[in-house]
Order: structure tokens, then C-alpha cells, then sequence
């Protein structure tokens, strides 16, 4: 019996330990975000003499963090309704419907689950470029949206398999229609399951850097380019680099905060899982 | 696999025509096949041709290949993935082993806040990772603060601009990012191994290790490949903390991996074609490692249905 109590007693002591490492570093840029260059002496977890809102003024209006800002929603919000739209439909035959060339479709979608970023944005920077639409938020909304509709059909379709088939087979002989199955049946009892993909969506497209360094090099460039390639006077001033980063964070941390259960069911299912 | 069980299809058939599953998938498909499926494609043609990205493609046969064979710095690259591959994979998944082989039956209280926590990692942009982790690094950053404070000053050093200690210092920061995804997984799993399991071990006279080793560890199985595959893909896809931490790989190329190379070869240097041979065998390896952990989960699953 004392055995077991020690025991346990050191699982909390090492889960605290762990959890103050992972949230510290957190905790560290938001107190920084607040305070004046000479204060960072103190140390980064020494409370900010005086909570100094200046710098995301300056992160904001200076580092020009509002257009920033700008185009992650611009390119955030069309992303996550039109995968959302794409994938639920793709999901749903999949999920409940047979019909030739299943699994054939079903592996193709599953190699945009697995592949890396590189595997397509050579071709895809080529092509933009002859359209036209480099520089343009489409030439990073349509890729985006193509990748989430990889994940978000998995996600809906393993989803749909949940139902059973007997709500369908009923609705059916009251007189339902594909479309009124999908809308009357299958979606009212499906929320957690569209909410957790729009929350992992969401992030995914707030988070992404890679394709819009690619893509885009002007006021295009969303949050993270934004931050990740400030340059000059902002650029070696940490605590406007901190502001900004809280910028970045911000909308997805609060996210996490309500959402959280969603966040972590979809992640530790293992995107790849399929 | 696929019997077409009679009651299923017969009480569709009122209402599904043949064409309607094809109409539900034909949009997201066509935006799919445009901007994944075909680019997968022309990644590949490429791969075969001499092409800067703006002149005129020439096809060159294998010589890419040829060329990628014997080009250090795409293995030395590749190599780095692996290198951070410990710290990403295999150091997470030893941390949260550890926790767990603490943990044998009882239920962690609270648990909810620590998971909580402990992902927030997961969530943050990996850009605002790295910038806080290279200020963390920085000379007169909070990690030498801290070792000037305790006494060790001599110990201080920027610790991303050392050739020595950059690789250690990037892949602590993927341990960082990891460990609570392989700890949360492993907690969870852990509770829902079925007591009875200790229960026979300990009337089999097995210790505590032993109950670890032969009842915690099987029924971790499937946590422990998904932690697997998770970190392990993130460690050979490693692109925005290496491009923030070290800005682009350096000092020299010690902390260079292989998607930094392509975005070099590609976007930089004008050597798309040559770029495309390094992504397509990029892609192979992470597909192959993918489809291999599926099989084995798939595997797993049907064993659990048999049981």
C-alpha cells in the first residue's frame, strides 16, 4: 500500500514537472509581450514592471501585423466552409454508400494524408504562376482546401460509419432523399464530429507556413510568414517579436481553450489513421 | 472484406441511385485531383527533367538520380531528419513509457488539466515555437540568464549558432513539442487496460516490472503506434522550426534537413527538376513508413476483433 502511494506521488510529481515544461516557454513569451527591452534581464518569467500595451501597437501598426492578420482570416474562413462542405458530401458516400471505384478513390485520397508539402508545391508554384495567381489568396486557399478535403473526408467517413444504419434505413422508408438523410439525419447528430474537423482545420490553415513562403511574398502573407520573415528594427526587439507572436497564437489558443476535447480527440487519433 | 450485406443495400436502393454517390464526391474530388493528385504527378515528370523553374524543361532521363546519389549534402540532410528523429520519436515515447510504467492500475486524477496542458505544444504555431525557443537560445537569452545565474557561466554559448551543439539544440526542442502527445496517448491507453490482466499477472507472481513488461506494453500497442507514426513523419517533414531556429539549417548545414533542401534547390537556387527527384523520394520514404504503421494498425484492430 505505501508502495503504491509513493508511487503515484511521483506520477504527480513528474506530470507537474511535465506540464510546467510544456506551458512555461508559453507563459514566458506572453509575460515578454508586456514589458520593455531593459526589463528582459529580469529574467523571462519576472512579471513586467508595468503591463505595456505599446508593444502590440507596434507589433500591430508598425510590424504591420494588421494586414497580417487580415490575410490569415481571408484565407483561414474560405478554407475551413469549403472543406468543411467538400468533405462532409465526400464523407457521406463513402460512410454509407457503395458503389464502383471505392477503394480505389478511398487509397488515392488516403496518399494526401500521408505526403509531405514538397511532394506537391513545385508543380503547384509552376502552375499558379502561369494562371496568374501567385501572389493571390487563391494560389494558397484552393491547394489548402484540396489537402483538408484529403483529411476532413477521412474524418466525416469514419465518422458516418458510426451512425446506424437503421436510422437511415427508416428515414428512407418515411420518404427521405439523399440530400434529406444527409441534412435531416446524419448531420443534426453529427456536431462533434464537424466541429472537431473545423477546429483541426482551422489551426492546420492558421499554422501553415510552408505553402504561403511559397506562394505569396506580399501583404498576402499570413501570420506566421508574416512573423517568421519580420525583418529590421522589429525583427531584434523581443518584446515586439513576443506581441507579435501572442498575435499569432491568440486565435487558436482561444479555440483550444473552449474546444479543447475536439483538439485532442483529433490529434491523438492520428490524422493518418484513416 | 467488402460482402455487400443484403440488408444494407436493399434498404437503400428506394432512395440511392448509382450516380449519386459519384455526384456527392465529383466537387471535392475535382479540387483534389487539380491541386493534389496532379501536382503528385508533374513532381514526378520533373524528377526526369533539367529545369530551373523558368526555362524551358529538357528531359534528362535519370540523371537527377544519378546526380541525388551521390549528393552529400541530400543525405546528410536526410540524415539530420533521422538524427532529430530520436529526439522527436524516440525520446517522447521513452518519456511517456516511463510515466506510464509509474502509473500500473490506478486512475491519474485531474488528468484532465494535465492533458490539457501538456498539448499545448501541439497546438502552437510552429513559427512562435521557434521564435521563442531561438530567443530562449539566444547568447543573452533566458537559458544562459539561468546558467550565469547557478554559476556555470562558462557553460553559456549560442547554443543554435555552435556546430556542436545546434542538432542537440533543435531536436531538444522537438522533444519539447512531442512529449506530452506520447504522454496523454500513453495515460489513456494505460486506463483502459483491463485490470483482470494485473490481476492474473499478479497471481502468476509477475513484479512490477514484469506487469509492465507483459500486460502495460502489449495493451499500449496501438498508442505507441500512433505516437510512433505521428512524431515520426513530423521529424522527416521538419520544415518551419528548422527555417525560424537555425534560418535554414545552419550554422553551416549541421542542422539542414531534407524539406529545407528542396525549398533550396527549388525556390532559391533554381533547380526545380532536381528538387522534384529530392521530393519524390522524400514523398516514397514518408508514404512507404505511413502505409506500413496502417498495415500494422489495421492488423492490430482485426486481432481485437478476433479476441
Amino acid at each position: 500500500m505505501t508502495n503504491r502511494t509513493r508511487q503515484s506521488w511521483l506520477v504527480y510529481a513528474l506530470l507537474i514537472v511535465f506540464l510546467l515544461g510544456a506551458i512555461l516557454p508559453f507563459i514566458g513569451i506572453f509575460l515578454t509581450a508586456f514589458k520593455t527591452t531593459p526589463e528582459l534581464v529580469n529574467g523571462p518569467f519576472a512579471l513586467p514592471l508595468e503591463w505595456r500595451w505599446q508593444n502590440f501597437v507596434e507589433a500591430w501598426e508598425g510590424a504591420r501585423f494588421a494586414t497580417y492578420f487580415q490575410s490569415s482570416v481571408i484565407v483561414v474562413l474560405p478554407v475551413v466552409i469549403l472543406s468543411t462542405i467538400l468533405s462532409t458530401m465526400a464523407g457521406y458516400a463513402f460512410g454509407t454508400m457503395r458503389f464502383r471505384g471505392e477503394s480505389v478513390l478511398l487509397l488515392l485520397i488516403l496518399l494526401g494524408l500521408m505526403m509531405p508539402f514538397e511532394a506537391v508545391i513545385i508543380p503547384l508554384w509552376q502552375v499558379m504562376g502561369s494562371l496568374g495567381l501567385r501572389n493571390t489568396y487563391w494560389a494558397v486557399i484552393l491547394p489548402q482546401v484540396a489537402l483538408s478535403f484529403a483529411f476532413g473526408t477521412f474524418w466525416m467517413r469514419s465518422h458516418f460509419k458510426t451512425i446506424p444504419t437503421e436510422l437511415i434505413e427508416a428515414a428512407v422508408v418515411d420518404g427521405c432523399s439523399v440530400w434529406g438523410v444527409l441534412w435531416r439525419i446524419l448531420l443534426p447528430v453529427s456536431r462533434p464530429a464537424l466541429l472537431s474537423m473545423i477546429v483541426l482545420v482551422f489551426m492546420w490553415t492558421w499554422n501553415e507556413f510552408f505553402l504561403i513562403l511559397v506562394m505569396v511574398t506580399g501583404d498576402q502573407r499570413t501570420l506566421p510568414v508574416g512573423l517568421a520573415l519580420l525583418r529590421g528594427r522589429y525583427a531584434s526587439d523581443v518584446p515586439t517579436m513576443a506581441a507579435g507572436a501572442m498575435i499569432v497564437l491568440l486565435p487558436v489558443l482561444l479555440l483550444y481553450l473552449f474546444f479543447q476535447r475536439h483538439f485532442i480527440r483529433g490529434i491523438a487519433s492520428g490524422a493518418v489513421k484513416g | 472484406m467488402q460482402t455487400p450485406s443484403t440488408a444494407r443495400s436493399s434498404g437503400r436502393k428506394p432512395y440511392q441511385r448509382a450516380y449519386h454517390p459519384y455526384l456527392l464526391l465529383l466537387p471535392g474530388v475535382a479540387v483534389y485531383v487539380i491541386f493534389v493528385l496532379a501536382p503528385i504527378l508533374g513532381t514526378l515528370r520533373y524528377s526526369f527533367f533539367d529545369w530551373t523553374g523558368f526555362s524551358e524543361p529538357v528531359f534528362a532521363g535519370l540523371a537527377n538520380y544519378q546526380r541525388l546519389m551521390g549528393d552529400r549534402d541530400f543525405w546528410n540532410a536526410l540524415g539530420h531528419n533521422f538524427f532529430f528523429a530520436i529526439f522527436y520519436t524516440i525520446l517522447p515515447i521513452l518519456i511517456g513509457l516511463l510515466l506510464t510504467s509509474l502509473l500500473t492500475r490506478g486512475k491519474v486524477r485531474g488528468m484532465a488539466i494535465f492533458r490539457g496542458g501538456l498539448f499545448v505544444p501541439q497546438v502552437m504555431s510552429p513559427i512562435v515555437v521557434g521564435i521563442i525557443w531561438r530567443w530562449f537560445f539566444q547568447l543573452d537569452g533566458p537559458i544562459n540568464q539561468a546558467l550565469t545565474t547557478i554559476g556555470l557561466g562558462e557553460a553559456a554559448r549560442p547554443w543554435l549558432g555552435d556546430f556542436t551543439w545546434a542538432p542537440f539544440a533543435v531536436g531538444f526542442v522537438g522533444t519539447w513539442v512531442e512529449y506530452g502527445l506520447a504522454m496523454v496517448l500513453f495515460v489513456a491507453g494505460a486506463q483502459g487496460i483491463d485490470e483482470d490482466l494485473y490481476d492474473a499477472a499478479v497471481v502468476f507472481g509477475a513484479n512490477a516490472i514484469q506487469q509492465f513488461w507483459f500486460v502495460t506494453l502489449p495493451g499500449l500497442r496501438q498508442q505507441i503506434l500512433v505516437a510512433f507514426v505521428l512524431t515520426f513523419i513530423a521529424a522527416l517533414r521538419i520544415f518551419d522550426l528548422v527555417f525560424v531556429l537555425t534560418r535554414q539549417g545552419g550554422p553551416g548545414k549541421v542542422t539542414t534537413v531534407a524539406s529545407i533542401l528542396i525549398y533550396q534547390e527549388a525556390f532559391q537556387d533554381n533547380h526545380a527538376g532536381y528538387a522534384s527527384a529530392m521530393a519524390v523520394v522524400l514523398t516514397v520514404i514518408i508514404v512507404s513508413i505511413s502505409a506500413v504503421v496502417i498495415y500494422l494498425q489495421s492488423r492490430g484492430d482485426r486481432d481485437e476483433d478476433a479476441a
